[in-house]
């Protein structure tokens, strides 16, 4: 039975990029955190003949308690890993959520406080693959927004990814870590 | 208790498999090819067997078969697919013959949107194969109902003999959510009645107290004919005889009607002192459940009467619920498809507030709550 608590404590995630960037494992390893931690979580992902190179999403629902209409209308954490992602979900964010933005996108583009991260650029240079980069994002996210412990998405993580790349996983997620604390000590990001 | 995050084809699949599923026939489609995919691996390993069929009528016509000999079989599909199975599911039906169709909505008619989201097939699993006839379908809302339901497919369809559709939305199909499998422990597998007399005296059509008739799976000595003709209890056909047509397809409608309370599964959320009645099923019931939720908060007494069990109609459950509401709304993803089945039973027709939604998202909450804007709120 779905029943909704009255006081619901519902965070709303949208993960987008470029089809093939990775963002549905983000957001499964997301879910799978949240299921380990025994909050409830929903994720789901658009899928289409468009999500193999044009703007693709993942979204991931976390509650204490069951959750109803299963799709994020205005996002509290959104991360674009493209410029075409960012421009075409940008405007379905809350007014105090907060979003995540690789610097690769333009910063013309910018419709309101964005946090900018070289996270592409820290896959490519730290870590020698750019395919890494959705990891590194999932660690800045899971830091900056404090839903979620590290070490349940670090758990999740070990049990989604293939076990050769486990060690570059984990070493992406705490560069991305690294990146968010560095950014929450110095205040610029207000907590969910 | 452990909890596992799941996609909902993928419970399916388990469900298929904590019900005994032996056999797979399919072809695959979006959004319905992981169920296939994890079939493909999981039966084997169960010392079950899967084929990939050239299309999506050898599927049925495979699954069929298979039931014949005393499998548990299922195929899955999506609309194009479920359209072109509806001619042999009518001769599932006929026959008395168990199966398990899944279908996996996406957006039609036609090829439509493969991706995207709709609950356009809800006449078609009713009235889709033709002639007169009942069928079983089940319309699962969360992952963990996904599970749940597939295996109560698969009870129905053994303990009445007859082909059961399980009808999900891509929406759910596609969705990940946590399930708790254990919880299901309890449910009792079903399996269809073997006859008790020897071959020769076995008569494949010959019913006792309305029950299905028992089924001897072929192979085992048992000889008898199979037709999707009209025909009497030796099997044979009886279109000259009137009076065992007529006995024939009263029968078997009466086989599942009789008892529909044990068939109609529902759950419901603050039903009892609503003035406003939402009543929904699959992926839109998540979207009603949190207008419900919400409206409450603003004071509107709304409640939610969520169907898993679509067909047969539950009319008596519908009926009861709707008495003294002062809304009945019915949001789905169609123009309507079961808000005018609700409607033929509602005594006061005037309540009804058909919701639609067939952009290919998601029906969402605000649609429902407008409906009851202006309410007055009770504190």
């Amino acid at each position: 039975m779905i029943m909704i608590k009255s006081v619901e404590q519902r965070y709303d995630i949208r993960l987008s990029g470029t089809g093939g960037q990775g963002l549905i494992l983000v957001g499964i390893i997301l879910a799978e955190a949240a299921n380990l931690e025994g909050k409830y979580v929903v994720q789901t992902q658009s899928y289409g003949p468009e999500a193999r190179g044009g703007a693709s999403r993942a979204e991931v629902i976390i509650s204490n308690s069951p959750i109803g209409f299963l799709m994020v209308e205005e996002a509290d954490i959104f991360l674009a890993l493209s410029p075409e992602a960012y421009t075409k979900y940008c405007y379905r964010v809350k007014p105090r959520g907060i979003i995540v933005v690789d610097e690769q996108v333009n910063p013309k583009l910018y419709l309101t406080k964005v946090n900018v991260f070289p996270i592409i650029r820290t896959a490519r240079e730290d870590l020698g693959s750019e395919i890494a980069a959705n990891i590194v994002a999932l660690g800045v996210i899971t830091v900056i927004s404090g839903i979620l412990n590290i070490s349940s998405v670090e758990k999740a993580l070990m049990a989604r990814v293939p076990p050769h790349t486990i060690d570059l996983n984990l070493k992406a997620l705490h560069k991305g870590c690294a990146l968010g604390m560095e950014r929450v000590k110095s205040e610029e990001v207000e907590k969910l | 208790m452990i909890r596992k995050l799941m996609q909902g084809n993928e419970a399916c699949a388990e469900g298929a498999m904590k019900a005994g599923v032996d056999f797979f026939a399919g072809y695959p489609i979006t959004p319905s090819t992981e169920i296939a995919e994890i079939l493909s691996r999981r039966l084997p390993q169960a010392g079950g067997k899967f084929i990939q069929m050239e299309d999506e009528i050898a599927s049925i016509s495979a699954i069929i078969g298979a039931s014949l000999t005393g499998f548990k079989t299922l195929t899955a599909t999506s609309g194009p697919g479920f359209s072109l199975k509806q001619e042999s599911i009518g001769f599932a039906i006929m026959t008395e013959i168990p199966c398990v169709i899944i279908n996996v909505q996406r957006l039609g008619p036609s090829t439509g949107a493969p991706t995207l989201t709709s609950q356009g097939d809800v006449m078609q699993a009713r009235w889709g194969t033709h002639g007169e006839h009942t069928i079983i379908t089940l319309c699962p809302a969360s992952v963990e109902e996904v599970y749940y339901l597939t295996i109560m497919a698969f009870n129905f369809s053994e303990r009445f003999r007859t082909p059961v559709i399980l009808l999900l939305d891509e929406t759910i199909g596609h969705l990940r959510e946590s399930i708790d499998l254990e919880k299901y422990d309890h449910i009792k597998i079903l399996n269809r009645q073997k006859p008790w007399v020897s071959p020769d005296k076995y008569l494949p059509y010959a019913t006792e107290a309305g029950e299905p008739p028992p089924m001897a799976p072929f192979g085992e000595g048992y000889r008898y004919h199979v037709t999707g003709l009209v025909h009497d209890e030796s099997g044979f056909p009886c279109t000259g005889n009137h009076a065992a047509i007529d006995k024939l397809l009263k029968r078997l409608n009466n086989k599942i009607i009789a008892y529909l309370d044990e068939i109609t599964l529902y759950q419901e959320v603050k039903t009892e002192d609503a003035e406003h009645l939402v009543i929904a099923y699959g992926a839109a019931a998540r979207s009603a459940a949190s207008a419900v939720a919400l409206l409450r908060r603003e004071g509107v007494r709304a409640g939610l009467l969520q169907l898993q069990t679509i067909w047969p109609f539950p009319e008596k459950l519908i009926y009861q619920k709707s008495l003294g509401k002062k809304t009945v709304l019915v949001p789905e993803m169609n123009l309507g498809q079961y808000a005018g089945e609700i409607k033929k039973v509602l005594k006061d027709k005037t309540l009804l507030v058909p919701i639609s939604q067939i952009d290919g998202q998601l029906l969402q909450p605000r649609k429902i709550m407008a409906h009851l804007k202006g309410e007055e709120k009770h504190a």
